[in-house]
């Protein structure tokens, strides 16, 4: 039987999409069978970010409605054997789906996979609900902004409301420069406001941007420093004691150099 | 503080500190959402208070100011700042 964790984080535009398909890329590069679910019925992503906007047939709401069997539904990943992804529906409204049929759906799904990434969308009505009905473990996504904080907060409230206790955060796109400057919040800083565990830090990096034009996630390239903190949540997920990663502003060419070689 | 800062400083680029501004900020809106207290009901239990008081002190009405805030150990505190003006001699 496995788990399924959902990622959220209320406001829209922080990274939850990016998160959810470098987590269950990451999943499936450590041997696990995992399948992603998008639950942003109406402006779905996953697909799109995965690469796999080309191969879908069926949908989510095909499934609940039984037009389709879930297996029919499943996308196999391109380069990966153990990762699928079940699609959002694009032409109707998160009203398609209730909590109960997500519930049923998680259940069904986990017997198949060790992993059932959810992807929730933005907001706090019915995709949320829908999102977090089936979900054991939950990671909130953040950015070191004002309008981001307070949403992480606010759905912290809500996911412990529904009996989804100690979330773990992802801090996303801090730029350590302007940490250092004291024009950032950092880590600590979130940490102590927000009075949650971190799952991890993800650096600012222009290669998500790359890997998201080509449908690739970064994850997979070691290249990106986005991808190395993204592989190490996905061993701490997996249990694993991983240290964050030294996000100290590099100050000279020769250490950006040391910094280059050893991490390729 | 290095030449690059200074530099930048005397040209006016550097904004200072303005992380502490968002966490200040942020400390405030929370208290609010978190406690779950709208303006409306903050409003009431000003006019409540005012009453209240009233019968017993003269009191400054326009400058009475209720608040909530965190205090030091993250607790929500309710903040009355309530100026007097006379103790009523009998209660009204």
């Amino acid at each position: 039987m496995g788990e399924v964790l959902v990622i959220t984080s209320g406001k829209g535009g922080v990274g939850k999409t990016t998160t959810t398909a470098n987590i269950g890329a990451g999943l499936a590069m450590s041997g696990k069978k995992v399948v992603l679910v998008d639950t942003d019925i109406g402006l779905r992503n996953l697909d799109v970010v995965m690469g796999l906007e080309n191969r879908i047939v069926y949908d989510i709401v095909d499934v609940v409605r039984e037009q389709c069997r879930l297996k029919q539904a499943l996308i196999k990943d391109k380069r990966f054997d153990g990762l699928f992804l079940l699609p959002a529906a694009q032409t109707k409204d998160k009203t398609a789906v209730s909590e109960e049929q997500m519930r049923k759906l998680c259940f069904d799904l986990k017997e198949e996979f060790d992993f059932v990434v959810v992807d929730c969308p933005a907001g706090i009505e019915q995709g949320f609900k829908n999102a977090v009905a089936g979900a054991e473990r939950a990671i909130v996504v953040t950015t070191p902004e004002v309008s981001a904080v307070r949403d992480a907060d606010r759905i912290i409230g809500l996911l412990e409301a529904t009996g989804l206790k100690d979330p773990k955060l992802v801090i996303n796109r801090i730029k350590p420069q302007m940490v250092k400057k004291g024009d950032m919040m950092s880590i600590e800083d979130m940490i102590d406001i927000l009075a949650v565990d971190l799952l991890g830090v993800v650096p600012d990096d222009e290669f998500i941007i790359v890997s998201t034009n080509k449908g690739e996630p970064a994850v997979l390239d070691k290249n990106s420093l986005a991808g190395v903190a993204f592989r190490n949540i996905t061993k701490r997920i997996l249990g694993e004691e991983v240290p964050l990663l030294n996000l100290e502003p590099t100050t000279s060419w020769f250490e950006k150099l040391k910094r280059f070689v050893t991490r390729s | 503080m290095n030449i690059g800062d200074f530099i930048s400083r005397f040209f006016g680029k550097d904004s200072g500190n303005s992380k502490n501004v968002a966490k200040e900020r942020l400390r405030l809106v929370l208290v609010h959402d978190r406690a779950n207290v709208s303006p409306e009901i903050l409003e009431k239990l000003r006019e409540d208070l005012i009453e209240v008081i009233n019968k017993y002190m003269e009191i400054d009405q326009t400058a009475l100011e209720v608040s909530l805030n965190s205090s030091v150990d993250d607790s929500i505190a309710l903040v009355a700042n309530i100026p007097i003006l006379g103790i009523r001699r009998h209660a009204l």
